[in-house]
């Protein structure tokens, strides 16, 4: 069984499987052949804790795949597109400038792509980097953050830093019905 | 009731596009982004449809990835997914099918596409692969206007300039079976693109070419060059336009061009001791197309760089490195397809071998440039009379005094500049003038916007490209003379439709003939591109003529009773040629059909 489990399959099983291990004798013996020696013995589950477990059940595997569906749909497009998350999982230490500066340029090209395509971004403020820029009473902080000497009241006179990013619009594309969006990108398997 | 809308569809070699405009009024055409899957599990619009079918095994894909708006349970893809999947996986990809719609040398209406695919693929004919692509758009056009249904409205459908009578009928065919050919009419491509650069000029257009100019209309798309030359005419003291010729189909283009350069790097890659396997020649091919449209888009750039990314998860160890030079751009493109080369020069002709492939025709030689010489020159010398405003006294070939370019490959300014300078040099040699380059159309849209202008144009609101069909069609008529053991009966090419036949005229064959009732008639089916004085009757040599497929018919009736009946030749409202039999006593009309089970 070289076949690895995902983390839905084995968040699954740990559900499942004390069932299995309290009602099926085979079973509870082929579990603990298959554990390494010292493991502890497998307990009888008390009736609260089963209690406990469903409702973990429901609070897991329900919400989570679906709140962070359209997260993980972004991150598989811009894996899908443009490699991002083969670039990242990589470990670069051993590799050279010139290797890691090819591999920038496959992903580079390919999210700036897809980002153009499902994300319009545009700068918070328009002004050029450098400017000098007055900001009014009653900004928002989440909109500009102020470093440096930051006393008294506004308004602040300040140096444009960074100009920011908005997602002006997100165009992303809904996932099909019955699409796992765990599923970052799918194994290729050449027949 | 007339349409509210007219409709312009680009039926491309390799891409779709649709375009609509006001029936009424002046508004530009439009280009209508078509909903197609982009991705497993995404549609999205896009501009173009690219012109691929994708037929996938059962288990290949998650449920639900092909998924239209408007059919969720669909089990093929059309379109960019299409395109991208079929890339991974060839056997299933059906591409080219309107190469294959006018491709003789196969049936046509057999399942026999994707060509060469394993027996358990579920294949389909060029004229279904064809209608899925229209039959696509109608869902698409019907999904966003479903008070103002595509097969309600004036659609016009563009096909090659070089497609016969057959390829034609064939197109209308694929366009019924997608229901969409109630309101249908056939135009010409470069037609449509000159149309494209009227509708885009404005008035102006007037101003730039004058009585007497010769517009070479050169297209060069994705799979396919097209070459028109259309006549700029005064009559009553109006401008008028002609279209005077029309070139070969010749099965070249910009994909030959982006695998010629895939090539290009891959040996020299090789040369270093690097081998790349089907997936990376691919991922070449792609970075090869980037490298080179940086190139074209950037004259300063000397090199742009090429990666070819690793296969499995380690990106950064599997990635390959290289660079598309400026120097192996201009040699492999620029002199590659577009040699600088004499107007006397021919295409190289395919050698025959004895055994030979059934697939597509490609060109034999790449190069453009001499396939334009070889356009050019036939119909110079073809002809004892040349359309009115032609001159070619003294000229081994015409001369154009405009220029229009269409087609993706013809954005790069590069590859245009080359041929304006080979036609100069040509046109210089003879004393000529330079050609005038008509610019303003969009080379990728221009097709499908010129189709809906001439919806308009149709209706009476401005000016009509004239021309009629561009071919003379005969048909084969053994000789009555004594039979010679041994030599098989010598057949006349009898002309029953000359060349220029306008839309909505009949020819009649004055000779009567007897057709035996109850067994299939075929006749032997004859074209010439060139040959513009043949009139109705007129009995010519069979060897100089294009073959294209039989015609045939079967008379209904007592069986073994000779019926003496007349050949008559009709160009139809919609752009196709109907050869019909009729009886000369009762009248009664018998459809002649291609025959196009393949020769």
């Amino acid at each position: 069984m070289d076949e690895r489990m995902g983390f839905f399959a084995r968040l699954w099983m740990m559900f499942w499987l004390p069932w299995k291990v309290l009602f099926s004798p085979p079973a509870a013996q082929a579990v603990r052949a298959a554990l390494p020696k010292g493991a502890p013995p497998v307990l009888p589950a008390h009736e609260p804790a089963k209690v406990e477990e469903k409702q973990e059940e429901k609070k897991v595997e329900e919400p989570g795949p679906k709140v962070f569906a359209p997260a993980l749909h972004l991150l598989s497009i811009l894996q899908r597109d443009g490699r991002l998350v083969d670039f990242l999982q990589e470990d670069i230490a051993g590799a050279t400038d010139d290797q890691v500066g090819a591999a920038a340029r496959v992903v580079h090209e390919g999210c700036r792509k897809s980002l153009a395509r499902y994300v319009v971004l545009a700068p918070v403020r328009t002004e050029a980097e450098g400017a000098p820029v007055r900001i009014p009473a009653g900004f928002d902080p989440a909109e500009v953050r102020l470093t440096g000497n930051v006393t008294g009241q506004p308004p602040f006179q300040g140096r444009l830093a960074h100009a920011g990013w908005r997602a002006v619009e997100v165009k992303l594309p809904s996932l099909a019905v019955g699409q796992d969006a765990a599923v970052i990108a799918p194994a290729e398997v050449e027949v | 009731m007339a349409s509210p809308v007219v409709l312009g569809l680009d039926l491309g070699t390799t891409n779709v596009g649709l375009s609509h405009a006001p029936a009424e009024g002046d508004a530009p055409p439009a280009i209508f982004p078509i909903p197609q899957v982009v991705h497993a599990g995404e549609a999205a619009p896009r501009e173009l449809l690219p012109s691929f079918l994708y037929l996938p095994g059962e288990v290949e894909l998650p449920a639900g990835s092909l998924a239209l708006p408007w059919d969720p349970a669909r089990s093929f893809a059309v379109g960019t997914f299409a395109r991208e999947q079929g890339t991974r996986v060839p056997a299933r990809l059906v591409s080219s099918a309107k190469s294959w719609l006018s491709h003789a040398g196969v049936d046509r209406r057999a399942a026999i596409l994707p060509w060469n695919a394993p027996d358990e693929v579920a294949k389909v004919s060029p004229v279904e692969a064809t209608s899925r692509y229209l039959a696509h758009v109608k869902e698409a056009w019907n999904a966003a206007h479903p008070d103002e249904r595509l097969e309600d409205q004036d659609l016009v459908l563009t096909v090659p300039a070089s497609f016969d009578a057959v390829a034609r009928e064939l197109t209308v065919e694929a366009a019924n079976a997608a229901g969409i050919g109630a309101h249908l009419t056939l135009l010409e491509e470069p037609q449509a693109a000159l149309y494209a650069w009227v509708a885009a000029s404005g008035d102006a257009w007037r101003k730039q070419v004058e009585p007497g100019d010769l517009i070479l209309v050169c297209d060069v798309g994705g799979g396919t060059v097209d070459f028109s030359l259309i006549a700029v005419l005064e009559e009553e003291g109006t401008l008028q336009l002609s279209r005077v010729a029309v070139g070969d189909h010749i099965l070249l283009g910009g994909d030959n061009m982006d695998l010629a350069l895939a090539y290009a790097v891959r040996e020299r890659l090789e040369k270093e001791g690097k081998s790349l396997d089907d997936w990376q020649l691919r991922a070449l091919t792609h970075g090869c197309r980037v490298a080179k449209e940086a190139l074209f888009a950037d004259p300063s750039l000397d090199s742009s760089p090429v990666v070819i990314p690793g296969r499995g998860s380690k990106l950064i160890g599997g990635t390959m490195r290289t660079e598309l030079t400026r120097a192996e751009l201009e040699a492999t493109l620029v002199d590659g397809f577009f040699p600088k080369v004499s107007a006397a020069d021919r295409p190289a002709a395919p050698r025959r071998l004895g055994l030979t492939a059934l697939g597509l025709p490609y060109a034999h030689d790449p190069a453009i440039t001499r396939h334009l010489a070889a356009f050019l020159g036939r119909h110079a010398g073809a002809s004892a009379s040349l359309p009115p405003g032609v001159h070619a006294e003294g000229r081994t070939f015409l001369h154009p005094t405009a220029l229009l370019f269409n087609g993706g490959v013809t954005k790069a300014a590069l590859l245009r500049d080359r041929v304006v300078e080979v036609l100069d040099s040509w046109i210089e040699a003879e004393g000529g003038a330079k050609v005038a380059v008509l610019e303003g159309a969009d080379p990728d849209l221009a097709v499908a916007k010129g189709a809906a202008y001439f919806g308009r144009v149709r209706r009476g609101a401005g000016l009509r490209i004239r021309g009629g069909t561009a071919r003379s069609y005969y048909v084969g008529m053994e000789r009555a003379e004594l039979a010679v053991p041994g030599v098989p009966p010598r057949i006349d090419a009898v002309c029953v439709a000359p060349f220029g036949m306008e839309e909505g005229s009949e020819t009649r064959l004055p000779e009567a003939l007897g057709l035996l009732v109850g067994e299939p008639a075929a006749f032997r089916f004859f074209a010439s591109s060139t040959r513009r004085d043949d009139g109705v009757g007129e009995k010519v040599d069979p060897s100089g003529l294009e073959e294209l497929t039989p015609i045939e018919t079967t008379l209904q009736g007592a069986q073994g009773q000779v019926v003496p009946v007349e050949l008559h030749a009709k160009v139809t409202e919609v752009g196709t040629l109907e050869l019909s039999a009729v009886e000369q006593a009762s009248g009664r009309r018998w459809r002649l059909e291609y025959d196009v089970r393949g020769t």
